[in-house]
């Protein structure tokens, strides 16, 4: 099978940032990226859990997009532009995907 | 009925065992949760009954130039809670400009739930209040944020103010569920309230009971991560700063005529401090600042300390205030 490599971004932010976040990733040019639901974790502030919770203060999205390699730069000068002054992790690997022309 | 008969009696009522229970909980870290979708739905639930039959309660008594008076005072202590707030603060503790004002604007806004447990305990002691003293609560909710965001400015840090900050602020979810339920009940009145009386009257004792029992939980875990931030001037604020607001609340009440039950609200919304509104805001609008910190103090002791002893405290005083 055919694979082409790729970037993958994970983007852990606060739920607070998450339309920002989203709206400045298409302004960029990023073709898709999926939100996902975080739990709960732990980091400098200690441990947290969203049990219970109903304010989205203490709430945080994980923002998984795929891009081409050429396209890295402009997506994380986007993602920073947003993410600088937050509470969150972004954290780049390589991958490699099937369908080339959707990324 | 003096004091320690109104404490004790609200103190061993279900909504308060329901939240010692939580307290209990997460303090001994059983494995008791609610999930967060659950705690939402109650959430709802409760914002949606007390908005209802709020709106129902100006239809059955009429549209009155007190509810004018009332509101501009609600948004005047909003506005100016935060001030006196963050002067405490500032001499109290040792917590920066930023972090201060952050801490400040939870304490000008106000904590739905100690409203409707404020108002569970006037209904537990027979007393009326205005069903409109919940779009005072609403009104309330934003305010304090602008005045935390100007303390900020002056110091010439924090984020400038964007469209989408101006709609998180004013249009959050538990406004306008708020403002639109009290509307819907206002449009549709008794008759509309006796359609769905069996959903939004008889169960709403035993859903505050569940809300307050994750309420519990939640300011039990918060209390647990706190220890090394709870040093004992930020305590004494949290203990404090709900007595000043209740003051300026019973104040505001008084001079405006109400009766016991809503001079005794206005002493409870000027007491509570935010936790869902305001911590929100402040993440987008002062992220530098310590979330710990203020949903610590917000949730793990003001809010226990209103639900234990404050409401006690504030229906005494306002039945001292107006004689009731």
């Amino acid at each position: 099978m055919q694979t082409h490599p790729a970037k993958r971004v994970e983007i852990i932010i606060e739920e607070m940032m998450e339309s920002r976040l989203c709206e400045a990733l298409l302004k960029a040019g990023v073709k898709g990226f999926t939100v996902l639901p975080v739990h709960g974790g732990s980091g400098r502030s200690g441990h947290w859990t969203r049990a219970g919770q109903i304010g989205r203060a203490g709430g945080m999205r994980a923002v998984v997009c795929i891009v081409r390699p050429e396209a890295l730069d402009t997506l994380l000068n986007a993602a920073f532009s947003v993410v600088e002054r937050h509470i969150g992790v972004v954290s780049i690997v390589d991958c490699e995907v099937l369908r080339a022309e959707r990324f | 009925m003096d004091l320690l008969d109104l404490a004790l009696g609200n103190l061993l009522s279900p909504i308060i065992l329901c939240f010692a229970l939580g307290l209990f909980a997460a303090l001994a870290r059983s494995d008791l949760t609610i999930p967060e979708a659950v705690a939402k739905g109650m959430s709802i639930y409760l914002l949606f009954a007390i908005g209802f039959k709020g709106g129902v309660a100006v239809d059955t008594a009429g549209f009155s130039g007190t509810l004018v008076g009332a509101l501009l005072a609600g948004v005047f202590l909003s506005f100016a809670l935060p001030l006196i707030a963050f002067g405490l603060l500032r001499v109290m503790t040792a917590l920066s400009t930023l972090d201060a004002a952050a801490v400040a604007a939870h304490y000008g806004s106000i904590s739905i739930v100690t409203f409707v447990a404020g108002t569970s305990v006037l209904d537990s002691a027979g007393l009326t209040y205005d069903g409109w003293m919940v779009a005072v609560a609403a009104a309330m909710e934003a305010p304090a944020i602008l005045s935390a965001l100007w303390l900020v400015a002056r110091s010439g840090s924090g984020r400038q103010m964007d469209s989408d900050l101006w709609r998180e602020i004013l249009l959050n979810g538990s406004i306008v569920l708020l403002v639109g339920s009290f509307a819907i009940g206002w449009i549709t009145g008794p008759e509309g309230l006796a359609r769905i009386e069996s959903f939004i009257v008889s169960p709403f004792q035993g859903v505050l009971c569940l809300f307050l029992l994750d309420m519990g939980l939640v300011a039990g875990r918060g209390l647990r991560g706190a220890r090394g931030i709870l040093r004992p001037g930020l305590l004494a604020f949290g203990i404090l700063m709900p007595l000043i607001g209740a003051t300026a609340g019973a104040a505001a009440g008084v001079g405006l005529g109400l009766g016991t039950g809503s001079v005794m609200l206005m002493m409870v919304l000027g007491a509570s401090a935010s936790y869902i509104a305001v911590p929100a805001a402040m993440r987008v609008a002062l992220p530098e600042a310590n979330p710990s910190v203020y949903l610590t103090l917000s949730l793990g002791v003001t809010f226990p300390f209103n639900l234990t002893l404050g409401l006690a405290i504030y229906l005494a005083v306002a039945r001292m205030l107006t004689g009731g």
